[in-house]
């Protein structure tokens, strides 16, 4: 509690006027520049994914195979280090199939920022009702869930995405499906974690004993306040999620080709890193930044809903 | 103590089970006949009728399952596997060694690494080598390990090709080096198929300390030459989170009471670092390097595709694709079970660091 007004007292222009948590929250996360970075990657991601269209220069899945006269996989082309004039720009080459890498990649940000995304929010909306449910009614409901997801645990969560698309099939939707599944049991335990230390505090007694009902305690009472760990995991989760995908695809058990997917274009092409690096290179890079930026983003989040761990780094 | 380490471990008897039972609905869930997979797409009806009754896999499914785990918890016998008609166990005596060699080997470079970047970064804080550090965990551990493994092939296959330099960017051991197993070479005698004959082949197929036992000096430096860009290519995200955590556990560590307590007495800054401070903040890097174990091991199957080994990863990523339910069930029990054990290390030195954990 100390710290918080700590935290309070020490901020520069500091008024005494009062402020919400939320408030309080998003003014540190500015402070940190871990999250300035993470966020301005992200966002500059975004704007990529969105304006796809108008920077690629290629259609990403377009074969320039009788456009353009091209070698395959042939190396990147740039004008202004050398590549003569008259010949296409390529800024990070040509794939197997005739068409421009730097398109494919570029493409390739919506894919993975929706991979992200989609995953994470299935996972946490399953994982908190369950977890929720499970610490609200506790008992052997709650012991049976929980063994439950011990279970799922117990596996190394790569290797049942692995089991579980072998068993509904290959492909982007399934790979999706897989990870969301295998993140479900970490937010299931927080949430139910949370309940289960705020579900005995005399605000829930209270709007108890107003004859509340057992939904209205359990998601306008007790839910929000488990808010701020879940945003802080699934945060971190995302970066884990995005890499756990391009895995997969690597593998050639997530997206198939045409997609212009990172993972896949790295795994379709990983024999031929000896010959044209630039296919393994590029792909690889792009996992990188993204994954590098939910990370940073998530550490943030975390240090700024914690002052605590702030005071401490900061030190 | 005690009865906090008996009752962790009988906690963990029905997740065992719950593991078995979930490995075997997975494996049977998967689609396709493993008989067509096995004997071909125009195998005729009575050879996979056959097939099926030699299998078990004509009995009802209940039953399958009934025998399956008396197999499994009474003999220790996970089956033969159907592309390869060999025993399961036998499979896992010949590959388990390669991935476990990978992990270690990963460990070592991370903890041997990680922990002094981690040290030197919180005593030399907001330094150049500090922020170096931490940009560099932050990248590590957003790395694909598949792609940091080909990049660092490229270089030291490729760039690197007629330097001292050179490694290796596929393989165990170069293509024709046979080592001799050290039952062979102290001339044991051991009889083939007795319980102590697996047990010497298990040992035997560490190729490290197999050579390192009988003095096989050639295939040490084989060995080493093609372990070391996957090992550390592996040893990326571990190598991150420790230097990480180590980092954040001296600060922590530092600015206690003992620590300037013990610099006020005039103990040199050396010795203040390396027995007062580091010997306490070790204590959560250890719980977070048994955590990392499970982590090592879904980038084993990356690793050793990437690089061609053929270890526990590679061979049930195979076995999953090809359909081959009892290496899937057997592989899968394993990787599940090492994975309890670690949960279970890690909780018990939990109990051991902290006694309050021992009293819930």
């Amino acid at each position: 509690m100390t710290t918080n007004v700590e935290a309070v007292a020490n901020a520069p222009s500091d008024s005494l006027r009062s402020r919400s948590l939320a408030a309080l929250t998003w003014r540190r996360l500015f402070q940190q520049r871990n999250a300035i970075v993470g966020m301005a990657i992200l966002l500059f991601l975004t704007l990529v994914a969105i304006f796809a269209p108008l920077i690629a220069p290629y259609d990403p899945v377009q074969s320039l195979l009788g456009i353009e006269t091209l070698k395959e996989r042939e190396a990147p082309c740039i004008h202004v280090l050398g590549c003569p004039e008259d010949k296409p720009q390529h800024i990070m080459g040509i794939d197997a199939n005739y068409r421009d890498v730097f398109s494919r990649i570029i493409y390739g940000t919506r894919v993975s920022l929706f991979i992200g995304f989609s995953t994470i929010g299935m996972a946490v909306v399953v994982g908190a009702i369950i977890g929720a449910v499970s610490g609200y009614i506790g008992g052997w409901v709650d012991n049976v869930i929980m063994r439950l997801m011990d279970v799922v645990l117990a596996f190394p969560s790569f290797l049942l995405a692995i089991a579980i698309i072998t068993v509904i099939g290959r492909g982007l939707q399934n790979a999706l499906y897989a990870i969301a599944i295998v993140n479900i049991p970490v937010f299931a335990r927080l949430v139910r974690a949370s309940v289960l230390s705020i579900k005995e505090q005399e605000f829930v007694s209270a709007s108890r004993a107003l004859g509340a009902s057992a939904f209205r305690l359990l998601f306008v009472r007790i839910f929000p306040n488990a808010l701020p760990t879940l945003v802080v995991q699934a945060t971190l989760s995302i970066a884990s999620a995005i890499l756990e995908a391009a895995a997969l695809s690597f593998l050639g058990l997530g997206a198939q080709p045409p997609t212009p997917e990172w993972g896949t274009m790295l795994g379709s092409e990983r024999n031929q890193v000896f010959t044209a690096p630039h296919l393994v290179f590029f792909p690889g890079l792009a996992i990188m930044l993204t994954v590098l930026a939910f990370n940073l983003l998530g550490d943030g989040v975390r240090d700024a809903m914690d002052p605590r761990l702030a005071q401490v780094a900061k030190k | 103590m005690s009865k906090y380490i008996l009752r962790r471990i009988l906690l963990t008897i029905p997740v065992v089970l719950g593991i078995l039972v979930v490995t075997f609905v997975i494996a049977r869930s998967i689609p396709g006949d493993p008989c067509r997979s096995a004997l071909g797409e125009r195998a005729t009806e009575a050879a996979c009728n056959a097939f099926n009754a030699r299998m078990g896999l004509d009995k009802p499914i209940v039953v399958q399952l009934g025998i399956y785990m008396r197999e499994i918890l009474l003999k220790g016998d996970f089956g033969e596997s159907i592309r390869y008609s060999r025993p399961v166990s036998q499979m896992i005596i010949e590959r388990l060694p390669v991935t476990l060699e990978l992990g270690f080997s990963a460990l070592f470079i991370a903890i041997l690494v990680g922990v002094p970047m981690g040290v030197i970064s919180a005593v030399r804080r907001n330094s150049a080598v500090d922020v170096a550090t931490m940009v560099g965990a932050n990248i590590g551990v957003s790395m694909p390990v598949y792609w940091l493994g080909l990049m660092l092939a490229y270089v030291f296959a490729i760039l690197l090709k007629d330097t001292p330099f050179w490694l290796a960017p596929t393989g165990r051991l170069t293509a024709g080096l046979i080592p001799d197993a050290f039952y062979e070479v102290w001339g044991l005698g051991l009889t083939r198929g007795t319980t102590l004959y697996m047990l010497a082949d298990f040992v035997s197929n560490f190729v490290f300390f197999n050579a390192l036992i009988t003095g096989q000096w050639d295939v040490l430096v084989d060995a080493f030459r093609h372990m070391i860009l996957p090992a550390i290519a592996l040893s990326t995200i571990p190598l991150s989170i420790i230097a990480r955590i180590t980092r954040s556990s001296m600060l922590d560590v530092l600015g206690r009471e003992y620590v300037r307590a013990a610099r006020a007495k005039g103990v040199a800054e050396n010795l203040v670092i390396l027995k007062h401070a580091l010997r306490n903040a070790l204590l959560p890097v250890i719980t977070v390097i048994g955590i990392q174990v499970g982590t090592l091991f879904a980038g084993a199957v990356l690793t050793e595709t990437t690089f061609g080994l053929s270890g526990v990863g590679r061979a049930l990523f195979d076995a999953i694709t090809g359909r081959d339910f009892p290496i899937i069930q057997g592989f899968t029990v394993v990787v599940a079970l090492g994975y309890v054990i670690v949960n279970l290390l890690v909780d018990i030195s939990y109990a051991y660091i902290d006694p309050r954990i021992r009293l819930r």
